[in-house]
């Protein structure tokens, strides 16, 4: 039953789903209707279904994404489009004072059956205001949970599970992610909401990575394999929570970490994921842990600059072929 | 208006003042902690409001909302429970003073963020509008929450859409110490909202009166389709802004032309900007309360024994709560964690 589609059209046919399925359901933002979307996510979805349950908004980021956090106070289900991440700066009051908070604050007396969807990341010098990595300020925040699917099925799946959730939920689209293909089995069954896959096998090290650069990491390990190093590929799939257990299993088997991500190196999503395998795992590994993320910097319009600031896959096997080096013998004194 | 209703809503302003003059006491015992902003002076205005609203119609309100809760018929021991952090409390203890929420009273929150509420209130009534409900939603916010972006951004989706809400500005005059001419360019709260193509009025919040009618009109309104409506209430909160507030700031003329309105006044005065006491707050002239009191009287719809009678059964409400929730017991971390983890129950994460 599947078959080929695109990221973007995978999140399409997650939404047409869920919103035939449940009258609940409502999209809403900026140019959602009839304008289709700014990556096409929710093509199509205005003329059957409305302007009710497809809002075009005001550029009110906030005010519209506190809007769905009410909605979601009474029972429906909103699914927030907030243009690009960068925007939802000026959300992160409704996401993290609002959404994240009113179900614990109030004693547990509320769901919150909210799914933002943010299109991010780095894509085509869009320059500094349009590409930056907003990632590690929401697993900050108690209460939160975050997709980030890497595949038009993952999209396809957590976008669905997200809707039907009672928690509210933040999903990262990648915005160089939306037009790549793959296949997508439509009736299959999910696997959990938040649980990691182990894209390829390997013996050497286990390379751990989500969104795009779990897609980059890779094509990163078909070139390690020709210099017989074997890479395991983890996608987390999500930031918050994360599947410990999926890493940790893999960390016993190669001893040898390296977490990729695009967000930046400080205080990135990398720091904590390196930080919680090595408390857990430090007995399994056979080499400091190792990340390889963006630089701390804004981003430059400069294409080359650009692609300097965040690791690329030549990056990547420089890494990994590093890590796998064996380590020089000591000399006895 | 009926006998019983204008006796309910006396009973409120007076079950409002007790209990918060009384929070004010146990704060200062250190049995509530935190932050606590009392409502004292503005009874009018929850009264008013609260009270032309359906059981179906729901309130969201700001982090001045023990006397919001109180009206809507929250009990008295889940509302001072709350405030001493108690697992009877309202919100579990979870909350405090400024997160109150009963969700079967359809009370949808206290809210910490100045103007956190209208993109809330609007979100409540799309879904309200989508599903073709006879409902509405009623938001409060003060005088400082107008100078919010989402303030002015949910009025405008909310005229866009003809969303079933009413807004209800409780005009004290005052952003914390910044008085409004100080923050505002336009200190006319209602004129701003022309821009929005929303009516708008603007009345006596020291009047019970005339806020419940006001707001019975808006309600009609909105309820034949009218789209979105707004009240500025003008009142005045005796007290500071929070009990860690001295209220230093606002000049001893403004307080005493309030005197005609309440007495509390001069005793703030009398104390030269010290809170009053217990005992002086206890000898209460005729304050907005009063009035309205002695207005029910002079139309016989009660009699002056009924009044007191009122007051000595709010008074034991009030006691009554405050022995609850010293008796309650303390939330433990594990409830905090269901609280956090409550809608997860059945989802299998990983």
């Amino acid at each position: 039953m599947s078959q080929e589609l695109l990221y973007w059209q995978a999140l399409n046919r997650a939404m047409d789903h869920e919103m035939a399925a449940d009258e609940s359901v409502f999209t809403l933002g900026e140019d959602v209707g009839l304008y289709g979307g700014s990556y096409r996510v929710t093509e199509g979805l205005f003329a059957k279904y409305g302007e009710w349950r497809v809002r075009d908004t005001p550029i009110s980021e906030n005010s519209f994404t506190g809007l769905g956090v009410g909605a979601a106070l009474v029972g429906m289900r909103p699914v927030v489009e907030i243009m690009t991440i960068n925007f939802m700066l000026l959300a992160l009051d409704s996401i993290i004072n609002g959404a994240a908070k009113i179900p614990f604050m109030s004693g547990g007396q509320f769901k919150m059956p909210l799914v933002v969807r943010v299109p991010g990341g780095i894509a085509r010098q869009l320059a500094a205001q349009h590409a930056q990595r907003l990632e590690h300020t929401l697993m900050n925040v108690p209460g939160l949970r975050i997709a980030v699917p890497a595949t038009p099925q993952d999209a396809y799946w957590q976008l669905r599970q997200a809707i039907a959730s009672d928690d509210p939920i933040i999903v990262l689209e990648h915005e160089l992610l939306y037009f790549t293909k793959g296949q997508v089995d439509l009736v299959a069954e999910a696997p959990p909401m938040h649980r990691a896959a182990v894209r390829r096998e390997g013996r050497d090290l286990t390379i751990v990575s989500y969104s795009r650069h779990a897609v980059l990491a890779q094509e990163a390990a078909n070139e390690l394999a020709k210099e017989n190093i074997e890479a395991e590929i983890i996608d987390l799939r999500s930031l918050k929570p994360i599947d410990w257990d999926t890493c940790a299993k893999s960390l016993e088997k190669t001893h040898r970490l390296l977490v990729v991500e695009e967000d930046c190196r400080f205080a990135g999503a990398g720091a904590e994921i390196v930080a919680t395998l090595t408390e857990r795992c430090f007995y399994s590994l056979d080499a400091p842990a190792q990340r390889l993320a963006g630089l701390d910097i804004p981003t430059p319009y400069n294409g080359a600059l650009e692609a300097a600031t965040i690791p690329q896959i030549p990056d990547i096997v420089a890494a990994a072929r590093e890590l796998c080096r064996p380590a020089p013998e000591t000399k006895a004194v | 208006m009926e006998r019983e209703t204008m006796q309910h809503m006396l009973r409120g302003m007076l079950l409002s003042r007790a209990f918060e003059e009384r929070a004010a006491e146990e704060y200062s015992k250190g049995n509530i902690v935190g932050f606590l902003h009392l409502y004292p002076g503005e009874e009018a205005v929850a009264a008013g409001v609260i009270n032309a609203t359906g059981p179906s119609d729901y309130i969201v309100s700001n982090y001045r909302e023990h006397a919001h809760a109180l009206v809507r018929g929250t009990p008295a021991r889940a509302v001072m429970a709350e405030l001493f952090g108690r697992s009877t409390g309202m919100s579990g203890g979870m909350g405090g003073s400024m997160h109150m929420f009963d969700r079967e009273r359809r009370f949808m929150g206290g809210y910490a963020i100045v103007g956190q509420t209208c993109p809330i209130a609007i979100g409540i009534a799309y879904a309200i509008a989508m599903r073709g409900l006879p409902e509405l939603v009623v938001s409060f916010l003060g005088d400082g929450a107008v100078n919010q972006g989402t303030f002015h951004e949910s009025l405008n989706m909310a005229s866009l859409w003809r969303l079933p809400v009413l807004f209800v500005c409780e005009n004290n005059h005052y952003a914390i110490g910044t008085e409004i001419h100080r923050h505002s360019a336009v200190p006319e709260v209602f004129k701003r909202i022309a821009a929005y193509n929303i009516p708008a009025e603007k009345i006596d919040g020291m009047d019970v009166l005339k806020v419940y009618n006001a707001t019975r009109q808006a309600l009609d309104r909105i309820r034949r389709g009218g789209g979105p409506q707004f009240i500025e209430c003008e009142t005045y909160r005796y007290r500071g802004h929070s009990m860690a507030d001295p209220g230093t700031y606002r000049p001893a003329v403004e307080l005493k032309a309030y005197q005609n309105w309440d007495p509390i006044a001069a005793a703030i005065r009398e104390v030269e900007f010290q809170y009053p006491t217990p005992n002086e707050l206890a000898e209460i002239g005729p304050d907005n309360i009063k009035l309205f009191a002695d207005h029910l009287i002079d139309g016989e719809h009660l009699a002056e024994a009924e009044v007191e009678e009122l007051k000595q059964d709010v008074q034991k409400i009030v006691d009554d709560a405050v022995a609850f929730a010293l008796q309650s017991a303390q939330p433990s971390m594990d409830a905090a964690w269901g609280h956090l983890n409550v809608n997860r129950h059945h989802e299998v994460l990983m």
